[in-house]
């Protein structure tokens, strides 16, 4: 029995900046860094394997730098992982690489029958979520998302209870397998590689599919199969603060300023 | 002397047989160690051997009245080693006798025996009243351990008094060259029968040979193993200072750092067989004082513990039963006792038989990190850090840069600037030590040197990863910080951190990078003396005190510099606190414990701003960014940083140039 994690490569935001003129990312420079959300989602499988004895495949689409990340998954446990880099897979959307990762799943499906896809809850660099659920639908799964604990997995019967973290309350929610699960970073903390793993994964396969090896129609991957483009990316301007107070050290003072000032426009009733 | 030779030989024979054997059986365990040269140097060796070990320096030094006592007790020792061979060899050969030699000779060393005994009973007295009426810090000072021993040593002393005064009765002859002997004849055997003497020489004949032989045999068995080993360890002492740890090769199947004693080096183990268990380290160790489970002492004992119970298995190449890491039972060390580590090296620098405390503990916890991925959780977020941006807290790289706003700085060109100012992640990104950072540059540029920095390029240097056990990480930031060194060019650096200045002069060293480190205190020291520092040295009136830093003193054996740039400053030398010098107390920042929580015990930056303040000062100058957080942190505490300024010997000098 198979866990999948779908993990991605993204450039580390916080030290992404958009060029003011151009209204491009400047990621020059940038280091890559795999999606913080996606660390909890390897960090659960290897826990199920751990505790059940699963398989874990890693796979991850992206360009062929995204090898890096995938040894790392491999120096912190995974038994298997797939690069999925082609050109044609490029400028995907959500819609895009979901078929992508739901073919590679299927493939993945042939040779071990998958029980759980688990994805992080979002990457850092599109935000959108949605893959995860894209993966499920296309998949025909059950997807169970904001996960904060796996309850239990029953493999005799089929099943999984999750707990889902929502505004103020918690879910119990159980479903058959196979299922996807999106996973929050409340749900565990990721562990530490052993330097022996590092170093078996540092010269260990990392098997490419590109598109002659997943033949899919061109039409439905890449920028060609995305229903969505980005068409401009650019900071928000901000508006200046203004400098209230005469600069009086007295807080009294200070506060009673503050108070009127947000009476005034409207945005504190008393 | 009627004495039945042929039983003599069976008893000797046997006995000695026996001592030789256990001997064998416990010292070939230490052979189970990986292999390590200790014996370069040999000349060196041996002169530091009769310096320390017959000079007893160690022992006495560092103001241990018991080591006086502990020095008579070893020179009687070795006196009566050559009175007991001779009883030994005589009993097996009778020919063999020092009588043969001439009458002044042999009377003069039986001067000496009989003074040397008198002596040695004496410090036995005084050894066990001490451990009955005023018992060191720890506990197994009392066991029966220590009692056997040193009531078989005054056992043996009586027993030479009884044969040689008897003798002496017994050739109706006054020995004046044995004047305790000669004593004792009078006193106990004048009104005996001569007839009847035979008989008493011949009882403490064999009272003497069976207390010697058990003693002997006992010796291997018990905790006073040292008397065996502690001189030979003084042979493999380090012969350089113990500032760095070894590096490990990332070869696969190898193990990293040591989970089972087989993964020592033997000298580790040997180490363990050394100690005299005298309680030094402990009495100096930070984290001991303020209460953390670690004890340097017991870590050593551990060892050896965990040496004697799995060494036989292991060797037969069977399954430990005890494991190394882990705690809760003798031989075996809690992980907690490990991370308490603040490789301060005070242990180390007390130490009477020169055992090497922080490597042993930095080995340890590198099995912990780098084969079990076991570490408190503080440290994973900090590990990324490392790895990811090249500084403790994860800040974005191109920050390093945002101090020399506030600075008249240039970049180090390559081939055009002479030092290179490594600002270390402190200096960097830390607010309160960027303020020191500027006041570098400033006495720099006041002073005319050539220098520049790397800016963004400048990578962590690895310390905290190092002395955590993350050799792993480390290795790979030094090749990194190497590569940049050599594309630029850089041979001479001034660090204003001392972690920065040991782990890139005594760390890079490993990996044949040569650099001229030069850390601020010094320089600003030499400036000030060779007078390209012009100073408005407005006299200082209140009290200043100055804080040793592990690195840059115990490490680097740098004391004088920042007193005397202090005393250049503010017109006099700063007053000591009662742990200075090589006997600094540590501020509880060193060995990666900057990084983690301290909930256990009394916090030790508290623990040292305490004993500062009884000094009642003015100011506290530090040289370490560390220092600095842990002095001003413990300040605020006390809720006295309103009335003591916590000032880097950089920021004075700073504040008055002309
Ligand atoms: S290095 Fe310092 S903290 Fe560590 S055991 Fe020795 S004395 Fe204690
Ligand atoms: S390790 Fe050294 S200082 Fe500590 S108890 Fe043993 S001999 Fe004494």
């Amino acid at each position: 029995m198979l866990v999948v994690t779908c993990i991605k490569q993204v450039p580390d935001t916080t030290q992404v900046k958009v060029d003011p003129i151009t209204g491009t990312l400047i990621r020059e420079g940038v280091p890559f860094i795999i999606n913080p959300f996606d660390t909890y989602a390897l960090e659960e499988s290897l826990r199920l394997k751990e505790k059940y004895g699963f398989h874990v495949a890693v796979i991850s689409m992206g360009p062929p730098n995204t090898e890096v990340t995938l040894r790392k998954a491999l120096s912190l446990g995974a038994d298997e992982v797939i690069l999925l880099s082609d050109r044609a897979f490029g400028g995907a959307d959500t819609l895009a690489t979901s078929m992508v990762l739901a073919e590679a799943i299927k493939k993945l499906g042939q040779k071990e029958e998958v029980a759980i896809v688990i994805c992080g809850r979002q990457t850092i660099d599109g935000d959108t979520a949605q893959v995860g659920p894209g993966i499920a639908t296309r998949l025909g799964y059950s997807q169970l998302t904001l996960v904060d604990r796996i309850e239990n997995v029953d493999l005799k019967a089929k099943k999984i209870r999750v707990r889902r973290r929502l505004e103020g309350r918690h879910e119990i929610v159980e479903t058959t397998l196979p299922a996807m699960i999106a996973v929050l970073r409340e749900i565990n903390r990721p562990r530490y590689p052993k330097v022996p793993m590092r170093l078996f994964a540092q010269d260990a396969p990392v098997t490419l599919w590109n598109n002659k090896v997943m033949g899919l129609r061109e039409d439905t991957i890449g920028l060609k199969g995305s229903a969505t483009q980005v068409r401009k990316i650019f900071s928000p301007q901000r508006e200046r603060g203004e400098i209230i107070g005469d600069g009086s050290k007295n807080p009294q003072v200070a506060a009673r300023l503050l108070i009127d000032r947000l009476k005034e426009k409207n945005l504190l009733s008393l | 002397m009627e004495l039945n030779q042929s039983l003599i030989i069976i008893v000797f024979v046997t006995a000695i047989a026996l001592f030789i054997w256990s001997c064998y059986r416990r010292f070939r365990l230490v052979l189970l160690g990986r292999p390590e040269n200790r014996f370069k140097d040999t000349g060196k060796r041996i002169r530091d051997v009769l310096y320390y070990a017959f000079g007893q320096r160690c022992t006495v030094s560092h103001g241990y009245f018991f080591g006086l006592n502990h020095l008579v007790l070893f020179w009687s020792f070795m006196i009566l080693l050559i009175a007991n061979t001779e009883f030994m060899l005589h009993g097996l050969f009778p020919y063999v006798s020092l009588s043969r030699l001439p009458p002044g000779v042999y009377h003069a060393l039986l001067f000496l025996f009989d003074v040397a005994s008198v002596l040695a009973l004496l410090a036995i007295c005084i050894a066990i009243i001490r451990r009955l009426a005023f018992p060191p810090s720890y506990i197994e000072a009392q066991s029966r351990d220590a009692f056997i021993i040193l009531g078989l040593i005054a056992f043996l002393m009586v027993a030479f008094f009884g044969l040689h005064a008897s003798e002496i009765a017994n050739s109706g002859e006054e020995a004046r060259y044995m004047p305790v002997s000669n004593f004792a004849a009078s006193v106990f055997f004048s009104h005996i029968p001569v007839d009847n003497l035979s008989g008493y020489i011949n009882a403490f004949w064999w009272i003497h040979a069976i207390v010697l032989l058990s003693f002997l045999n006992y010796l291997p068995y018990s905790k006073h193993m040292h008397i065996l080993a502690a001189i030979p360890n003084l042979f493999f002492r380090s012969l350089t200072k113990v500032n760095t740890q070894k590096r490990e090769d990332f070869k696969k199947g190898n193990t990293f750092g040591v989970g089972q004693i087989d993964q020592f080096t033997w000298k580790d183990l040997f180490d363990s067989y050394s100690c005299t268990e005298c309680g030094r380290c402990s009495d100096n160790c930070p984290a001991t004082n303020t209460g953390k489970l670690l004890n340097p002492r017991l870590v050593i004992h551990d060892i050896k513990v965990n040496v004697l119970k799995n060494g036989h298995l292991i060797d037969k190449k069977k399954e430990a039963i005890l494991p190394l890491i882990g705690g809760g039972r003798e031989g075996s060390i809690a992980d907690q006792v490990l991370w308490a580590c603040t490789t301060c090296g005070a242990c180390m620098e007390v130490c009477p038989v020169f055992i090497e405390h922080v490597p042993k503990i930095v080995d340890m916890r590198r099995n912990m990190v780098e084969m079990n991925a076991r570490v408190p959780d503080e440290l994973l977020a900090l590990f990324e850090n490392f790895e990811q941006r090249s500084n403790p807290w994860g800040i974005i790289p191109a920050e390093r840069i945002k101090w020399a706003a506030q600075a008249d700085v240039k970049p180090f060109e390559v081939g055009m600037t002479e030092y290179l100012f490594f600002t270390g992640c402190f200096g960097a990104f830390d607010a309160r030590s960027r303020k020191v950072t500027v006041a570098i540059s400033r006495i720099l540029n006041a002073a005319g040197i050539s220098w520049g920095i790397l800016g963004k390029d400048e990578l962590c240097c690895g310390d905290s990863l190092r002395r955590l056990g993350n050799e792993f990480v480390f290795d790979r930031m030094v090749r990194e910080n190497i590569k940049l060194f050599n594309e630029k060019g850089i041979k001479k650096i001034i660090t204003m951190c001392p972690h920065c200045y040991n782990t890139l002069k005594n760390d890079y060293r490993q990996y044949g990078m040569e650099l001229e480190v030069i850390h601020h205190t010094a320089l600003v020291n030499d400036l000030i003396k060779a007078g390209k520092l012009k100073l408005n040295s407005a006299k200082y009136s209140g009290n200043v005190i100055f804080h040793d830093s592990c690195y840059l003193g115990r490490y680097n054996e740098i004391y004088e510099a920042p007193r005397e740039v202090i005393a250049s400053v503010t017109g006099q030398r700063p007053s000591e606190m009662e742990h200075c010098f090589d006997r600094s107390f540590c501020c509880g920042a060193g060995g990666g414990r900057m990084w983690m929580e301290e909930s256990e015990g009394k916090r030790i930056n508290v623990a040292r701003v305490e004993e500062a303040m009884k000094k009642e000062p003015g100011m506290i100058c530090v040289c370490c960014p560390y220092c600095m957080t842990m002095f001003e942190d413990g300040l605020k505490g006390m809720k006295a940083d309103n009335r003591v300024l916590v000032l880097d010997i950089a920021e004075i000098v700073a504040n008055v140039l002309i």
